[in-house]
């Protein structure tokens, strides 16, 4: 029977995706399921995905948002560069900052910043930004399958997962080994749905399949709750709309251009 | 070639930076030769500047090969003007199937034949092909006293076509005056918005006092370096040398800013231009203390 491994990441205080997640891993029955870190920012009311993501018992690795929020610093160190993004980026810090029970941020502090599982004699290794630097940006369309390889060999791993870009992708590596990106479930994935996604790693026979579910939530109900807490419009455009209107600095032009058509010109943000 | 180096105190003491991987490898396609005499190019480039000679494409296959077995994440081209080498369109095409690329230019050499091939690179590629469109001002008045009479036109032509092709070009600019960061932004995004560009993309670099730069204004002055840095509070990992190598048809630089310094020459082949680097230049100052990267960030 195979095995099936969920993971995902970036909650960025959306509750009500993180509960839908939460039930569509149970109803698929994953024997595994990771949280890879960053509970809050951009969406309303922190202490709602703490208490759902620590009632449900999953494990979860600390995120460079999680780190910050954990030790009460001054910013996310998300690692922008542009000042327009650090902008709103720290807005929505302030903001998480300012809501968080001591006892949050002491099960913050606490998480582990990677982990490792084995699944059918493949070494797997679960992590935030990257491996080597927890808040890296690992772009798909910015990474070779040399470096991908590269990153596989020095940290010793056959199957390797990170979030922090936001965006999902898969990379079935030329050796065999496998790179996958769970993208976010705190906001869509720039691309017009309002869905947001997790992956699905099923294990069998020595094969590895991946997969990345969408999942539908009452984002309708997620924009109006951040409209009362006066979260920036910009934040709840993107939830209405599935298109990112803030810290696109780091996205490069093929993920921008992912709808792009002759016809229509550059349709994203 | 004449160098800028400021000799330090015998008993000066530099950070030693260490190669952490291979990340970024620049490949000066077109060596120093470029269509502008830029009154600020580091690298003193111009049309008659061929002291790094423009790379044949089997040298660059070489090189990106070499950057691959080290398992280089991305390629980036630079010269002088990557669009005077006359195999550059083909040169592009052996290497996105490999690994992003990006190319910085000047954005005057922008034929409407050239914007189609790139967009039909781009739109089959798998990794990511960008263009870095070089601004040092947001009207003529304050780009064409650098770049020469009538190039901000020309560059702003060259943005459109890209723009309308769907290129989503990354205008990048030189912090030239001591403007807040954000108006200074806020002045281009609003000039380049205005002009049509469509999404508009910013990278700021700051200036370096190298090549012709050090004749507009002036040298590093000595207290301009990292001598005085306590070793404890440097960081391997905050310099883009820890993550790049710069390679010329003159051989490995340990960075594409420094590819006239004699020193920064760490060897002939890539396995061979790891080692640590000593960062006595007034250039690795400017890094260290903006935090920079030649890269796309």
């Amino acid at each position: 029977m195979a095995i099936r491994l969920a993971a995902f990441g970036g909650i960025y205080n959306n509750h009500l995706a993180l509960a839908a997640t939460l039930a569509d891993i149970a109803r698929r029955g994953s024997q595994h399921a990771w949280c890879l870190g960053d509970l809050g920012g951009f969406g309303p009311q922190p202490e709602k995905s703490a208490a759902l993501l620590r009632a449900s018992g999953l494990p979860m690795l600390q995120g460079n948002y999680d780190h910050s929020i954990g030790y009460a610093l001054q910013d996310c160190g998300c690692g922008y560069t542009d000042p327009s993004d650090n902008a709103f980026a720290q807005l929505s810090y302030d903001y998480t900052n300012a809501r968080v029970t001591d006892a949050t941020r002491a099960w913050l502090r606490d998480l582990p910043a990677q982990a490792r599982l084995t699944l059918e004699d493949r070494r797997i290794l679960l992590c935030h930004g990257s491996p080597r630097q927890v808040n890296e940006f690992l772009w798909e369309s910015r990474c070779s399958d040399a470096f991908l390889e590269w990153l596989c060999q020095a940290h010793e791993c056959d199957v390797l997962l990170v979030t922090h870009t936001g965006l999902h992708w898969h990379r079935a590596l030329p050796s065999g080994k496998q790179v996958i990106n769970v993208g976010a479930i705190g906001r869509p994935a720039h691309d017009g749905r309002t869905t947001v996604r997790y992956a699905e790693l099923s294990f069998d026979a020595g094969r590895v399949a991946v997969g990345f579910r969408a999942v539908a939530y009452d984002h309708e109900a997620l924009a109006r709750e951040m409209e009362t807490e006066g979260l920036p419009s910009e934040f709840v455009e993107t939830i209405r709309t599935g298109w990112w209107t803030t810290c696109l600095e780091n996205v490069p032009v093929k993920e921008r251009l992912r709808q792009w058509t002759p016809e229509s010109g550059p349709v994203s943000p | 070639m004449s160098l800028v180096r400021i000799d330090p105190a015998p008993s000066a003491r530099f950070p030693s930076q260490p190669l952490l991987h291979l990340d970024a490898l620049w490949i000066q396609v077109a060596g120093s030769v470029c269509n502008l005499s830029c009154t600020h190019c580091f690298v003193r480039c111009g049309p008659d500047a061929d002291y790094h000679a423009l790379m044949p494409r089997e040298e660059v296959r070489g090189r990106v090969a070499e950057g691959l077995a080290m398992g280089v994440q991305e390629i980036y081209f630079t010269g002088g003007e990557p669009f005077v080498h006359p195999e550059m369109e083909t040169i592009l095409e052996d290497t996105l199937p490999l690994a992003p690329c990006s190319v910085l230019t000047n954005g005057t050499l922008f034929t409407g034949r050239r914007v189609e091939r790139l967009r039909e690179l781009t739109s089959r590629a798998r990794y990511s092909l960008e263009l870095r469109v070089s601004l040092d001002g947001p009207d003529a008045a304050s780009h064409d006293p650098f770049r020469g009479e009538g190039a901000f036109e020309r560059t702003l032509e060259g943005l459109r076509a890209l723009s309308k092709a769907g290129l989503l070009p990354i205008v990048t600019v030189t912090q030239n005056t001591e403007e807040d960061a954000l108006a200074f932004r806020e002045r281009y995004f609003a000039m380049l918005k205005r002009e049509g560009i469509a999404h508009p993309r910013l990278k700021v670099l700051p200036m370096f006092r190298l090549g012709r730069e050090t004749e507009r204004t002036r040298e590093y002055a000595e207290t301009e370096t990292l001598a005085l840095l306590p070793p404890e509070a440097f960081d391997p990992a905050r310099l883009q040398c820890g993550h790049c190598r710069a390679v010329t048809s003159r051989g490995v630089f340990v960075c594409p800013l420094l590819v006239d310094e004699p020193d920064a020459h760490m060897g002939d082949s890539l396995a061979a231009s790891t080692g640590e680097f000593e960062l006595r230049h007034g250039a690795c100052h400017t890094c260290w203390v903006t935090g920079m990267t030649c890269g796309n960030g």
